[in-house]
């Protein structure tokens, strides 16, 4: 399927394809209400409470007043649509706002100002510099002469580099405004950012109308920012939703939690347990009927009933066993969940001072899951590294600088080789300063700032100019410099492009005064040295390299040669030539430029540090001792990763760890190596080893295509995984690889290229960091740092799930515990389906008594926030879900079951003869109720603030508080019942009774299995509160730190060959590396001994 | 960490960084006890000391409160006296179709005070296996005609006992209709013994939930008589009997007040009964029981709190003492890292 789009023909494009709207929002006005209302009934507790409360509004069957089930139905409807609604309308208008947004647009040769939503296919859009592209558009002019404009990415595939897209050469030198007519063919809509395969003929009256081909270069994209030029303009050809960033931006699911999930399957099994009670009660309701009952002639059961009659017990007791299933908990948890999230809103050591960013919990829903995560995908630029390279060390002439003070630029011997004029020195910063592509940027004010495609280019000029050696301006093919005040013009007269094959760039440049030319060089060790004038000594700089290589830095060789005029002469022409050839060009490219490079003069190393964030390697550390899984996904190249990786914890280095690498160009390399590392997994898999495994992007495409299967398993064998250059929607599909084997996965990044990953993740986590703010706005939770990553999954994470956990199963205990008092009490009224208790109470009791004491558990903590950091193993109790599961829920529902057998027989044995008045019994059983749940609450309760004894003592005496006050209303049925019952100390007695029954024999339980079965968390407990060696242990911060100092050395044996390679992060660059490991060998690190883990065991010993 | 010159923030800008701080700094979260969840925070956890003094006091105090209100049920004296066979004369044998039978059913009982009665002495019928609790017939009464005389056809819950010829039975509803018919009178050595019926019925009732000027009308006019009839003079508010019925039974054995003896009764005295036996029970196999009973602080004769307290009294000291003696013969560290698996074999859990 193609599209064809005429360029500027109003007429034949008018309405074939849809107009600029960009639309996210889920409602309309007119299906707002019947879509909610669907969606929030395709939820089955939902559906199961407006039968019930249908059913209630028949009133031979009802047992209570139906208003007791419509008023919170009703209410909790409301709530929910009210909250959908306003999501909604903020989405449509953060898209009225981008829709309205005012474009030019030329018509005719006259440029017009209209709503970006007005654009149609085939419009040409004219942007000025630093313009958002509102669609996407194949580039027809730009202001350079050139046809070449740069554009920002950062907002489609996260990269911050600035991208260089070109006019199709058809274009080249036509004045846009005479460009009326053409056609583009291109493909329908697609999400692949990476490719646009189409093809342009201009109509007459051009001459050269031949087919010209397009390709992604061509194209500029929408949410891209122009940038450094002054204008540009283009042809749209997707718009709206069908652009690739529109294509690409999946609807984000609703998200349920795991908690949710189990919530629903328990009331699931419960609804069946009350399907099963409803029928047993109901048959024996009606046997009792016909046998009983027709001799009860007080009763006066008619012969002849309706058909329906032999429905009408069962459906009593239905709507009796309703409670079962309790309509608080949805509203109780909605409560709690927004509280979660206002904790993390809250948290002040979330915050991050340098951003002035807070954590944000944009989902409030999804709390508990935080604690359940057991996959971290995360990204790596911007996420773990700061985005930011800065040039540490160099060696120049085998003088070293830098070692002692950790940064050459404040090395004192450096600046005053610099003030000295130093003639290695000066040369060392002219090729920081000249060789590279970076464009320095003058702004109002007269600072200047540099855009580079690669970052390390960039910290080298950013470099350079601290060293008094500052890159000013470039004016097309003139370079001028600044040295110590001093202008130096420089033409550049060739780049000789950085390829991954050749691994180092050089320019050649004519010094303007002197006339001198000059080759400039730097590259990666491996590529320079061996260039090296042969009667140089280059041992020194080799030992620099691998002394920088050992402390986790990128090095660059930079090297120069002067040039004679006629060799450079002789091998421009050659080297013209090769560049426009058309058969193998990239090879004989490759071939001439090495014509030149040789007979270097080495200058010096230089060494670059991209920076990690603070805290990135403890925050790995303690997450993976906490049994998380890392897998790093990352468009960056696999030296530069695994650098990261490495320095971050994320793979631990030998004997400890092993690095895998699974490539290939084809399916049967790819095939093969996938079986070889999957048989290397599966043999050490049963070794206490991490076992990480590399795939680069091009590999991962044919594994996810062919053999998923095996891709699969070796996902879920491997606990550690490092993906390099994969596409946003690779990322995603890997989350929803690993989400399909149901696994929790938590998907955190910073850019726009993780959009999709995020939201395709359970949990997705947005850093709201320099690459603006698409991922934070896409995400659940926002973060400022990753390293808060570690404090909203075990303090948050875990203290929501621990909360959820309990108030779900507690709520389900109160309402058992209330039912099944019904149902015993309904075989001593006949099996008729009476209820005990009045509608005034059941309706309280459920809404009121029970709810508020154990709301306050949304503010319990089972364990300080310092010894979870400090045992971070503990998460895996909420990972595996121990607190809340059928088994743990088998014990609410017995321990239910237990109390409504006492409170039940206690009253109806203290409370009977002359005593069995039907209200005050059902005041005495359901006072029992209160007491037996405010004790509950204070067992199960960790942590007794204010609240916890107002909510809970405060609770208890509002019971008695309330019905104080009802039973002074004359109308109603309990009137001065609980006075009555007040003066009686046998209501005490049996009061005092009901607690010490129903409590002994769970307190004496509890304390056994705290004791004597003692789980993860009572030791810790235990230890916490009795001052135990944990509490001896110190401060959990100083910890890591050596954890880090430690970590340091292990880098330093590393052999010399698996040193970073200088690689300038192109990110267009086609071809992949495929280097650096021998072919599929395990990537052996070597390592004195796993200090990591050893230091944790150890603290504990000294103690 | 919190500390404003972190020294990440150094690296960059450092003039700007300045002038910006107090303006990021203000979207810092405001700093509450509540809000950083560190509420100062008791957090008590289950030592074998603390676990055992509570079941040791638990104990300590049940078993006494379990001893003094064993006396004080010993100390209620109670004769109770199942008639409903033995009032059924000799030959009969459609015992339903004798009851139902209209006509004088008298019958003779004689009781014997085993201990002296202090009075006052409660007289109680007890019905066994009659369902006060059903259903159909809890909610068959309508309280809105019972206290206000407008409200008189207010009967719509009352069916089928609502209205006879269309006109509207006060007091409508099964409970009423059904209610107790048999009468007891008392002698003392052939002198009549007062039986105080006023006041047997809760005050709040009968001053808020029976109106004072609601009469009986249409009474067991129907074809199907069920219990007692109601004198149409008398309001309900003073109809005690209906009063004490209409406050159903939770359970289906159940006794009610029918009136208080207001002199003491000597050991050995012989009370002679003569009661009507009207009632139908027999349908249903029910038992009906006279209940002549005193009373203490904590009610009447009920040995169930007594026993219970001592049972429970009695468990909490066994636990107390089980888990003293584990305690001493296995000891074991509360919060002992070494029992952290991760602690022994660094790495796996």
């Amino acid at each position: 399927m193609k599209r064809y789009v005429y360029i500027n023909d109003d007429e034949l494009s008018q309405d074939l394809y849809c107009d600029n709207r960009i639309s996210n929002t889920k409602y309309t006005i007119l299906n707002f209400l019947p879509k909610n209302l669907w969606e929030q009934f395709s939820r089955f507790m939902n559906q199961y409470f407006l039968l019930i409360a249908c059913l209630q509004l028949w009133p031979l069957i009802t047992p209570v007043n139906p208003a007791s089930t419509w008023g919170p139905l009703i209410f909790i409807f409301a709530v929910s649509a009210t909250k959908e609604g306003w999501d909604d309308y903020n989405r449509y208008l953060s898209d009225k706002k981008a829709n309205e947004k005012e474009v030019w647009v030329v018509k005719q040769g006259i440029k017009k100002h209209i709503q970006a939503q007005d654009i149609r296919v085939g419009n040409i859009v004219w942007l000025r510099e630093n313009d958002e592209v509102p669609c996407d558009l194949v580039l027809v002019g730009t202001s350079d002469l050139q046809g070449l404009c740069y554009v920002e990415t950062s907002a489609l595939d996260g990269e911050t580099d600035l991208k260089t897209r070109v006019i199709p050469h058809a274009c080249m030198g036509i004045d846009f405004e005479l460009l009326h007519k053409g056609v583009i063919e291109c493909p329908n809509p697609d999400k692949d950012i990476r490719r646009f395969d189409a093809n342009l003929r201009l109509f007459p009256p051009f001459i050269d109308n031949d087919l010209c081909p397009l390709t992604i270069k061509n194209t500029i994209l929408q949410s891209c920012y122009l940038r450094n030029t002054e204008w540009a303009c283009g042809v749209a050809v997707y718009t709206g939703n069908e652009t690739k960033l529109g294509m690409s931006r999946g609807v984000p699911e609703p998200k349920l939690t795991a908690v949710d999930m189990m919530i629903d399957k328990l009331t699931g099994a419960i609804f069946i347990f009350q399907i099963v009670v409803v029928i047993v009660l109901g048959i024996a309701g009606n046997v009792w009927k016909d046998t009983e009952a027709r001799k009860q002639w007080y009763v006066q059961y008619p012969n002849e009933g309706p058909w329906y009659e032999l429905l009408v017990i069962p459906l009593r007791f239905e709507l009796l066993c309703s409670i079962m299933i309790p309509i608080s908990i949805k509203v109780s948890l909605d409560l709690v969940k927004s509280l979660y999230a206002k904790f993390i809103d809250w948290d002040c050591e979330m915050f991050d001072i340098e951003t002035g960013t807070r954590a944000n919990a944009a989902n409030t829903a999804i709390s508990e899951d935080l604690g359940q995560v057991e996959y971290i995908l995360t990204d790596k630029t911007g996420t773990l590294t700061e985005n930011k390279m800065v040039f540490k060390r160099c060696c120049i002439g085998g003088i070293f600088y830098g070692n002692e003070t950790g940064d050459a630029l404040k090395d004192l011997e450096l600046l005053d080789a610099v003030v000295s004029g130093s003639p290695d020195v000066v040369r060392f910063l002219t090729v920081m300063a000249l060789c590279n592509t970076v464009i320095p940027i003058r702004s109002k004010s007269g600072s200047i700032s540099y855009k580079a495609q690669s970052q390390d280019e960039e910290a080298l000029v950013r470099a350079a100019a601290c060293l008094h050696m500052i890159f000013v301006n470039k004016n097309a093919n003139i370079l001028e410099i600044n040295y110590n005040g001093t202008m130096a013009q420089y033409e550049v007269l060739d780049t000789l492009e950085f390829t991954s094959d050749r691994k180092r760039m050089s320019v050649v440049v004519k010094d303007c005064k002197s006339g001198k030319i000059i080759l400039l060089s730097k590259g990666a060790d491996e590529a320079i040295l061996p260039c090296a004038n042969p009667g140089q000594q280059t041992r020194s700089f080799s030992e620099a390299v691998d002394q920088y290589a050992q402390l986790g830095l990128r090095t660059l060789c930079l090297a120069w040669r002067v040039l004679e005029e006629d060799e450079y002469q002789e091998w421009s022409l050659i080297f013209k030539e090769a560049n426009s050839s058309l058969v193998d060009r990239e090879w004989r490219v490759a071939e001439v430029c090495q014509r030149l490079e040789h007979g270097f003069e080495i200058l010096g190393v230089a060494a670059i540090e991209d920076r990690l964030q603070d805290g990135v390697p403890e925050t790995i550390t303690t997450l993976r001792k906490a049994g998380i899984n890392f897998w790093m996904l990352t468009g960056d190249k696999q030296n530069t990763a695994l650098q990261i990786a490495l320095s971050c914890n994320l793979v631990s280095p030998e004997p400890k760890g092993q690095l895998l690498l699974i490539n290939g160009k084809t399916d049967d390399e790819v095939c093969r190596s996938l079986e070889r590392v999957l048989l290397t997994m599966r043999t050490t898999n049963s070794e206490p080893k991490d076992v990480a495994f590399v795939i680069d992007g091009w590999a991962l495409e044919i594994a996810l295509r062919h053999y998923r299967k095996t891709f699969t398993e070796l996902a879920l064998l491997s606990r550690t995984a490092i993906c390099c250059r994969v596409t946003p929607s690779q990322k995603a599909q890997l989350v929803y690889i690993i989400k399909s084997c149901e696994y929790k996965t938590l998907a955190i990044g910073d850019g726009g290229n993780d959009v999709r990953m995020i939201q395709q993740a359970d949990i997705g986590v947005g850093i709201s960091g320099r690459e603006g703010l698409q991922a934070a706005r896409a995400a659940d939770y926002s973060i400022g740092k990753f390293r808060f990553l570690k404090r909203l999954i075990l303090v948050h994470g875990r203290y929501s799930y621990n909360r959820t956990a309990f108030l779900s199963q507690y709520s389900f205990y109160k309402s058992l515990l209330i039912c099944f008092i019904q149902i015993f009490f309904s075989f001593i009224s006949g099996v008729s389906g009476t209820s005990l208790f009045n509608s005034v109470s059941l309706m309280a009791y459920n809404t009121f008594y029970t709810s508020i004491p154990v709301l306050v558990s949304a503010l319990d903590k089972d364990l300080s926030e310092r010894t979870v950091m400090q045992h971070p193993q503990i998460l895996f109790y909420c990972q595996a879900g121990r607190l809340l599961n059928p088994s743990t829920f088998a014990g609410w529902f017995g321990r239910s079951l237990f109390h409504a057998i006492v409170v039940f027989l206690i009253t109806i044995h203290a409370y009977a003869y002359e005593r069995s008045e039907m209200e005050e019994m059902s005041m005495v059983a359901l006072s029992g109720c209160i007491w037996l749940q405010a004790f509950v609450v204070a067992l199960e309760t960790n942590s007794f603030t204010v609240l916890q004894h107002l909510a809970i003592w405060g609770n208890l005496a509002g019971f008695y508080i309330i019905n104080w006050i009802v039973s002074t209303l004359p109308s109603s049925g309990m009137h001065t019942i609980m006075f009555r019952l007040c003066r009686q100390p046998s209501y005490w007695t049996t009061m005092f009774l009901m607690v010490a029954a129903g409590m002994g024999p769970v307190l004496a339980l509890k304390y056994f299995r705290y004791t004597y079965r003692s789980s993860k968390i009572n030791i810790l407990q235990q230890a916490e509160r009795l001052g135990g060696p944990i509490l001896t242990l110190g401060n959990i911060e100083p910890q890591p730190r050596s954890l880090e100092k430690e970590a340091t050395p292990l880098l330093l044996i590393q052999p010399k060959n698996r040193s970073p390679v200088h690689e300038p992060l192109l990110s267009d660059s086609p071809n992949t590396t495929r280097r650096s490991f021998g072919s599929g060998t395990p990537f052996d690190f070597f390592q004195s001994q796993s200090r990591l883990s050893s230091s944790y065991s150890r603290n504990c010993k000294d103690n | 960490m919190m500390n404003s010159n972190a020294p990440s923030s150094s690296s960059g800008g450092a003039g700007s960084t300045d002038s910006s701080a107090p303006r990021r700094n203000s979207k810092r979260p405001k700093y509450s006890r509540f809000t950083q969840q560190e509420l100062p925070a008791c957090k008590p956890i289950l030592t074998p000391r603390w676990v055992i003094s509570a079941f040791m006091l638990v104990s300590i105090v049940f078993i006494p409160i379990g001893v003094a209100s064993l006396f004080a049920s010993r100390d209620v004296v109670e004769i109770i006296d199942r008639y409903e066979t033995d009032c059924i004369p000799q030959g009969v044998s459609d015992k339903v179709q004798y009851i139902q039978t209209p006509g004088d059913k008298p019958c003779n009982r004689t009781l014997t005070v085993p201990k002296y009665m202090k009075q006052p002495i409660y007289v109680y019928y007890q019905l066994d296996n009659f369902y006060q609790n059903h259903r159909r017939y809890v909610k068959s009464r309508s309280d809105q005609q019972l206290k206000y005389p407008a409200d008189e056809d207010e009967t719509s819950a009352c069916e089928p006992e609502d209205k006879v010829n269309g006109v509207a039975i006060v007091p409508c509803g099964l409970i009423a209709w059904s209610l107790f018919n048999d009468t007891y009178n008392f002698s003392l050595n052939n002198t009549q013994l007062p039986i105080n019926k006023m006041g047997i019925s809760w005050k709040s009732d009968r001053e808020n939930k029976f109106g004072k000027d609601v009469y009986p009308k249409n009474f067991q006019n129907g074809t199907l008589i069920g219990g007692a009839n109601l004198t149409a003079s008398i309001p309900l508010s003073k109809q005690e009997d209906l009063i004490v019925w209409m406050r159903t039974a939770a359970l289906p054995t159940f006794r009610k007040l029918y009136g208080k003896i207001e002199m003491d009764l000597q050991e050995n005295d012989t009370i002679q009964v003569t009661l009507q036996n009207n009632y139908n029970t027999y349908s249903f196999n029910g038992k009906k029981k006279l209940v002549l009973s005193t009373t203490t602080w904590l009610g009447g004769k009920n040995d169930f709190l007594g026993i219970a307290y001592l049972t429970v009294g009695g468990l909490c000291f066994f636990l107390a003492m089980a888990f003293t003696l584990v305690y001493l013969v296995k000891p074991r560290r509360l919060g002992d890292p070494s029992y952290l698996s991760w602690n022994r074999n660094p790495g796996g859990h």
